[in-house]
């Protein structure tokens, strides 16, 4: 007998989500936090789709901040691209009050079953007879709890994944270091999300504006430390200070987004990792929030498979593999091999695609669309992944 | 002897460096980095990393 059927670590949305789906089967779960409040601090532009969000949760006023339209890519020149929704007023994208919505969603868990303990961090894994010894510090004391499976659903800094043998360290070239304003006293449009790209504004990376409703937006910048020449801080104060000279910063959020397009594999024996822990937000974009809830869903029905069937081995969780990669894996794949294309255009590519999609009316919201449009343009710009555009 | 510290004014207590350390010399405890000095190997992937510029190599 074990403690638990399933510890989950960490309740960001990947966690909470995993957690409740392995309670509403009926298992025996521990979701823990290393933070005293769930939620905060906030890691994250809070940008999501509209239609992967609802296969999850009943939007809530509670925690969306705004509701999207359309985006505006700016090239380095500064020439706008627009993407809009299919019909106008139909929004495709909202953005997220991550403090809230993250309590919402570990609350469903609890709802569902689940044990939820703060302020309790995971300190050592240790496996024996076929079960894990998980060793957690929980409002300062140590103890050690019993489970058949842990889920490291612990962030971009995951031990869980280093404890169990998954390497998941992160080359210079894999990840994005960002920053993040959360500003007031600018000007915007409530329902654009803005993008400026090239290395102009961020090497490796880009600079975004998403609304936070009328009168607040989180203006953020991600580049690649491997090709920065600078913080991504400095990079992001020069770009504000020429912006929104009048603005106001009024929350600083710093983060790093995994961009290496997930793990080959994100299993051991008696573990399973999910969301950024697995290295699973999308390298163009740095999304992570619906691949982090699709993980956590697919590792709570293979860990209730695995509890059936009592078997934890890797061999046995590979199912779980099998899911994220027939769901998200192959989209991670193709948009690495994109990123890497991108990463290879000077200023003046972006600057003459810009200039010949300006005006144009694209009525889809996504990356996959606008590369296909560049693609028409300059066939030769994405002639050797073409296969996976199409 | 060099080695890598933190500046607590500046660190936001992200994580970032610790997903880019190889040899586990870093930790995110609750939301205070600690720097584990005898793993640490000066290979700078974390300085580079961070985007606050709070990690700082001294003699």
């Amino acid at each position: 007998m074990t403690d638990y059927d399933v510890v989950v670590v960490g309740a960001g949305p990947g966690g909470s989500i995993a957690a409740k789906t392995a309670a509403e089967k009926g298992l025996d779960v521990l979701l823990i936090e290393k933070r005293q409040e769930i939620g905060v601090p906030v890691r994250c532009a809070e940008g999501v789709s509209k239609e992967d969000l609802e296969k999850f949760v009943k939007p809530d006023k509670r925690w969306i901040a705004a509701e999207i339209e359309k985006a505006w890519i700016f090239s380095p020149d500064e020439t706008k691209i627009e993407l809009s929704a299919e019909k106008a007023g139909n929004e495709v994208g909202y953005v997220l009050e991550r403090k809230i919505f993250d309590r919402h969603l570990a609350r469903l868990a609890s709802k569902a079953g689940a044990e939820v303990r703060v302020k309790t961090s995971a300190v050592g894994l240790k496996r024996e007879n076929g079960i894990v010894r998980l060793k957690i510090r929980s409002l300062g004391r140590e103890e050690e709890v019993t489970t058949k499976i842990v889920i490291g659903a612990d962030g971009i800094e995951s031990k869980v994944g280093k404890w169990s043998g998954i390497d998941t360290t992160l080359k210079l070239s894999e990840i994005e270091s960002c920053v993040q304003y959360l500003m007031t006293n600018i000007e915007f449009e409530s329902d654009v999300t803005y993008f400026w790209v090239g290395k102009k504004f961020a090497p490796g990376g880009y600079i975004w504006l998403f609304p936070k409703g009328e009168d607040a937006a989180n203006v953020g910048i991600g580049v690649m430390p491997s090709i920065a020449e600078k913080k991504a801080k400095e990079y992001l104060d020069e770009f504000v200070r020429e912006k929104f000279p009048e603005g106001e910063i009024v929350e600083v959020v710093v983060g790093g987004v995994p961009i290496n397009g997930g793990l080959k594999s994100a299993v051991a024996d008696n573990v399973m990792l999910v969301g950024d822990a697995a290295r699973f937000a999308d390298p163009i974009t740095g999304g992570g929030i619906i691949n982090a809830m699709k993980s956590g869903y697919y590792a709570g029905i293979t860990a209730y498979e695995a509890v059936v069937e009592e078997d934890y081995s890797a061999k046995f969780l590979k199912k779980y593999d099998e899911r994220w990669k027939n769901d998200f894996g192959k989209k991670l794949e193709r948009n690495k091999k994109i990123q890497e294309k991108l990463l290879k255009m000077d200023d003046e590519t972006f600057n003459k695609i810009a200039k010949s999609l300006e005006g144009m009316k694209i009525e889809e919201f996504s990356v996959k669309r606008l590369v296909l449009e560049v693609f028409k343009k300059y066939p030769k710009l994405f002639w050797d992944v073409k296969d996976l555009i199409f | 002897m060099k080695r890598i510290i933190v500046n607590r004014y500046k660190c936001a207590y992200c994580g970032a460096c610790v997903s880019v350390c190889k040899f586990d010399a870093n930790e995110l405890v609750e939301t205070y980095l600690e720097i584990y000095p005898e793993k640490c190997t000066l290979c700078m992937a974390c300085v580079k990393t961070c985007p606050m510029g709070a990690l700082e190599v001294v003699e």
